[in-house]
Parts: C-alpha cells; sequence; structure tokens
C-alpha cells in the first residue's frame, strides 16, 4: 500500500482549491511523506479543523493507503 | 470494567476521557511504544512532568477503529486532555515547541513541572 506525491498534492488541491502544497517524501516507501499546506481557506479555524479538512480531502486514504503524513498547516 | 468494554465502544471512551485528565491512547505502552509518533507523545508528556492514563489500540481492533470514528481522526496516537480531544504527533509537537501545550495543561489545572 503506497501513494505517490503527486496523487496526494491532486487530492489536496481538488478540495482544497488554490491552496499551496509542499511534499516531501520522508523514507522513499510511498508511505511517509510531510506536507506544507498554506490555503486562505484555513483562516480561523483550529490547528485539528485544519487537518481534518486535509484528512478528508484524502478521501479515508490517511491511516491506511497513506500511512504517515506529517501535517504542518496555515492560513498564510 | 469489563461491562463497560462490552457496551458500545464510544460509552467507555466517553467514560475514559471523561474520567482521566490526561488520555493518550497509542501503539504500545508508554515503556515500549511501538510506533515513532506514539513515542514522540509520550516523550513530550514525560519531559512536561504529565501524568496520564494510557491505552494500547494494539490490544483491540474494536479500540483501534473506535478512536477514530470517536474522535473524527484517522490515526493514532490521540491525545485528550479533560475530555476534550487536542491533537495527534503532529499537533502535539507543534503546540509543544510553540509553548502552547504547557500553557494549556496550565489552564485547565493540570500540574506540569516548572519550566
Amino acid at each position: 500500500m503506497a501513494m505517490q506525491a503527486p496523487d496526494i498534492e491532486r487530492l489536496i488541491l481538488a478540495a482544497l482549491p488554490g491552496a499551496r502544497v509542499t511534499i516531501t517524501d520522508l523514507a522513499g516507501d510511498g508511505d511517509h511523506y510531510s506536507a506544507e499546506i498554506i490555503w486562505a481557506g484555513f483562516e480561523g479555524q483550529s490547528r485539528i479543523q485544519q487537518h481534518q479538512a486535509v484528512y478528508a480531502a484524502l478521501k479515508g486514504r490517511m491511516g491506511g493507503e497513506l500511512h504517515a503524513l506529517q501535517l504542518k498547516t496555515r492560513s498564510a | 470494567m469489563t461491562d463497560q468494554v462490552t457496551a458500545p465502544i464510544n460509552d467507555w471512551l466517553k467514560s475514559e476521557v471523561g474520567s482521566n485528565d490526561v488520555v493518550l491512547f497509542m501503539k504500545g505502552t508508554p515503556q515500549f511504544p511501538q510506533c515513532g509518533f506514539s513515542s514522540t507523545v509520550v516523550q513530550v508528556l514525560d519531559y512536561l512532568g504529565v501524568p496520564f492514563a494510557s491505552h494500547n489500540v494494539l490490544e483491540s481492533d474494536e479500540l483501534r477503529s473506535g478512536i477514530k470514528d470517536f474522535s473524527n481522526w484517522p490515526t493514532v496516537p490521540q491525545l485528550y486532555v479533560k475530555g476534550e480531544f487536542v491533537g495527534g504527533c503532529d499537533i502535539i509537537r507543534e503546540m509543544f515547541e510553540a509553548g502552547e501545550l504547557r500553557d494549556l495543561f496550565a489552564n485547565k489545572g493540570v500540574q506540569v513541572n516548572a519550566a
């Protein structure tokens, strides 16, 4: 089970239009990435809500197909 | 404890997060964490000197999936303080590095060691 960085980015951008997404492969195994996401839509949201929005964008793959995605989110 | 566990996992989770000031759902135990992310949160709590209850989600599939539905959060570890979900490893580490975690514990009346 693994994902490729472009697929992760595509899913995130589809759900968070206009976001600036930087994905880093942490282990080269397709299972451990970090993502920094800057999106105006996060404005006023707690960190938990911001991360939940990203998990929702991944449509259930988080914790299954994608083992680890370290997230850093902010609105600007 | 046994009859509570046969009740829907949500009732048991509600009572656990409600009856412990600080409770960590993790993979493994504080002494033997079985996941780097779980281990990181344990280290942060130990560093701050915060006593906490913990549950090993690897011991029960029902718990492992139930906790994710309970908080609408797809991964473990998960940290709860005074009944409130605070976050997983990323958020706990980010809050810790920003000094926000120590403030959170202090504001919620949870014992934390001196800075």
